[in-house]
């Protein structure tokens, strides 16, 4: 079985045509997963005993009536450790919740796993999603397949190595400024964040709450689309979720390419910006253009504020959202205290990392009294602005092209001694968070390094139907 | 530059406890990074009409946010699962240290 070629169309033609049965494919895969990721690390938990009792229940589900196998079913799926999958452990990446059992699953697992999608395990993150390397996670960094010395990126390294090794056929990454597209970017994979509010964040560990989202990762467009259909719609435990089902474009790229009005935005390619990315970004627009796409320099004019303003809304809403971790109600509890006050130091104090600890006390002075209207809501007024410029290019333009990332995969410890540089790897993603808009990372080239480049593709709301479409022309 | 105090009184309101060394730390990169975040004077955003409310209606146009405020019962199975998880209990209680 050669597991680079499989795609979840294929594998379902091929367990419906019972070319191999679900049992040897994840088997197959809890193989690789052994000889491999001893190398990449993408795992945090393996849930082998359970993949293999749900596989032969899949088997069993073909056995007897293979008109109703959804195609989903028998998939197998890698989960990032910050999504709750009941019965283990979700551990956030976090010492904090090293032994933290799941009591209940997140919407989008459940979705998946109604279908009969087979979890093979969990992977690793930057703590909390706090990140953009992997290298934050409390446990140990995780490497890319392209290169162990370098960086997967981040926050969802994990899963988009995962994916990028052939250890799951596709996995769930979150993003809150940037975590789903750069680490698809870095590992040369598929990676859609999609609108604010199209996935249910229900069973998320919360870290930003006005700019997290669940979304697929995977190797084809494709199979992004077979995932986000299955775990996206309104979710009554997500009151934030929307009924989008209606919203969805009827674009057609065989037909509309030559109709299509792609903006890209001058701000993007100033100073910053990796010279061989700029170029195999710039080959990738002239090649859509030769095509027919029609492109137009659009302005996104407050993009030199995008990180101050993602910085402290995502560190204030933060400090709020990990407030929970108290040592009282579950994770690590530092019991060898005084009183309740020093339960929390203690417990907070040695459960949490350090970048964790930065973007909490970051959080917490922005919120905090006398500084609130010059840090907090100046970033809330600075968001409007943003989203605001984008609202101006859509009415020019029907997608957004540009950069995932001004780099390419960087090495290992190469930005965890400047934290502000670590920030900075987010300019090009965590606008479109603020905004809440739907954006896809499709690899499009390989640098002189031979590491793996990725296009981003913004959308209007709950456009993704179009922009995986127009990301097609890119396989 | 933030001040050693300044870093010691954010690290109680987060309620963090910071060794040693680490404030001096975290007063250089907190620093560094306040400094950066300082370009938003630049922005006059003076005339940018914002309320919380006005912001959720912004991002979440076609979105009800709102239930009804009714009861919805839940399993006493989810609570057990819950309490299974606090580190000190005492029969069907979570139990916690002194506050003084």
């Amino acid at each position: 079985m050669d597991l680079n070629n499989l795609t979840i169309n294929k594998v379902h033609n091929a367990l419906l045509k019972k070319e191999f049965s679900t049992l040897e494919l994840v088997n197959n895969y809890l193989e690789k997963i052994k000889k491999d990721d001893s190398k990449i690390s993408a795992f945090l938990t393996f849930e082998e005993k359970t993949a293999i009792k749900e596989a032969k229940k899949v088997d069993d589900l073909i056995a007897k009536n293979s008109e109703k196998v959804p195609i989903l079913a028998g998939i197998p799926l890698a989960i990032k450790d910050n999504i709750m999958v009941e019965g283990i452990k979700t551990t956030c990446g976090s010492y904090i919740l090293k032994d933290y059992k799941s009591c209940y699953e997140a919407t989008c697992v459940k979705k998946l796993r109604k279908l009969g999608s087979i979890i093979l395990g969990k992977t690793n993150l930057d703590e909390f999603a706090m990140g953009a390397s992997t290298e934050y996670s409390a446990f140990f960094p995780t490497k890319n397949p392209h290169d162990l010395k370098r960086v997967p990126g981040g926050s969802s390294g994990g899963s988009a190595a995962a994916v990028s090794a052939n250890l799951c056929l596709a996995s769930l990454g979150s993003d809150t400024g940037g975590s789903i597209r750069q680490p698809a970017s870095f590992c040369g994979v598929v990676g859609l964040k999609p609108t604010y509010g199209a996935v249910s964040r229900y069973g998320l560990v919360a870290f930003a709450s006005s700019l997290d989202q669940i979304g697929p990762i995977t190797k084809t467009i494709e199979d992004a689309e077979i995932i986000f259909e299955a775990i996206s719609g309104k979710d009554p435990l997500d009151s934030t979720s929307v009924d989008f089902k209606s919203q969805n474009s009827n674009f057609d790229l065989n037909f509309d390419l030559k109709d299509l009005h792609i903006g890209v935005p001058k701000e993007y390619f100033v100073k910053g910006i990796d010279k061989d990315v700029e170029e195999i970004i710039r080959k990738a627009i002239k090649k859509i253009e030769a095509a027919g796409a029609k492109i137009e320099e659009i302005s996104l004019y407050h993009t030199k504020y995008v990180i101050p303003t993602y910085y402290l809304i995502a560190t204030s809403e933060a400090s709020a959202n990990l407030a929970r971790y108290d040592g009282i109600k579950y994770g690590l509890s530092e019991q060898k205290s005084d009183n309740l006050m020093d339960v929390y130091l203690k417990t907070r104090g040695r459960g949490f990392g350090r970048e964790v600890k930065r973007r909490i006390m970051l959080g917490t002075y922005a919120l905090s009294s006398g500084y609130y209207d010059a840090y907090y809501l100046k970033a809330q007024k600075m968001r409007i602005l943003i989203k605001n410029d984008f609202e101006k290019a859509f009415k020019k333009v029907d997608v957004i092209f540009s950069p995932v990332s001004p780099t390419a995969a960087f090495k290992i410890g190469e930005k965890t001694k400047d934290p502000l540089s670590m920030y900075l790897a987010d300019i090009f993603t965590a606008s479109v968070n603020l905004a809440g808009l739907p954006a896809l990372s499709v690899p499009v080239g390989y640098n002189d390094n031979n590491l793996p480049v990725g296009l981003q593709i913004i959308g209007k709301p709950f456009e993704e139907k179009k922009i995986l479409k127009i990301g097609r022309f890119y396989e | 530059m933030i001040s050693e105090k300044e870093v010691k009184h954010i690290a109680l309101l987060a309620r963090v406890e910071l060794k040693g060394e680490e404030v001096i730390k975290f007063q250089k990169e907190l620093s560094a990074i306040l400094d950066f975040f300082e370009t938003l004077k630049e922005v006059d955003t003076s005339k940018v009409d914002y309320d919380f409310h006005l912001l959720k209606d912004y991002f979440l146009k076609s979105v009800e946010l709102m239930r009804e405020d009714i009861f919805e019962p839940k399993s006493q199975e989810i609570a057990k699962k819950l309490m299974e998880l606090a580190p000190q209990k005492e029969g069907n209680y979570i139990k916690i240290k002194a506050v003084f």
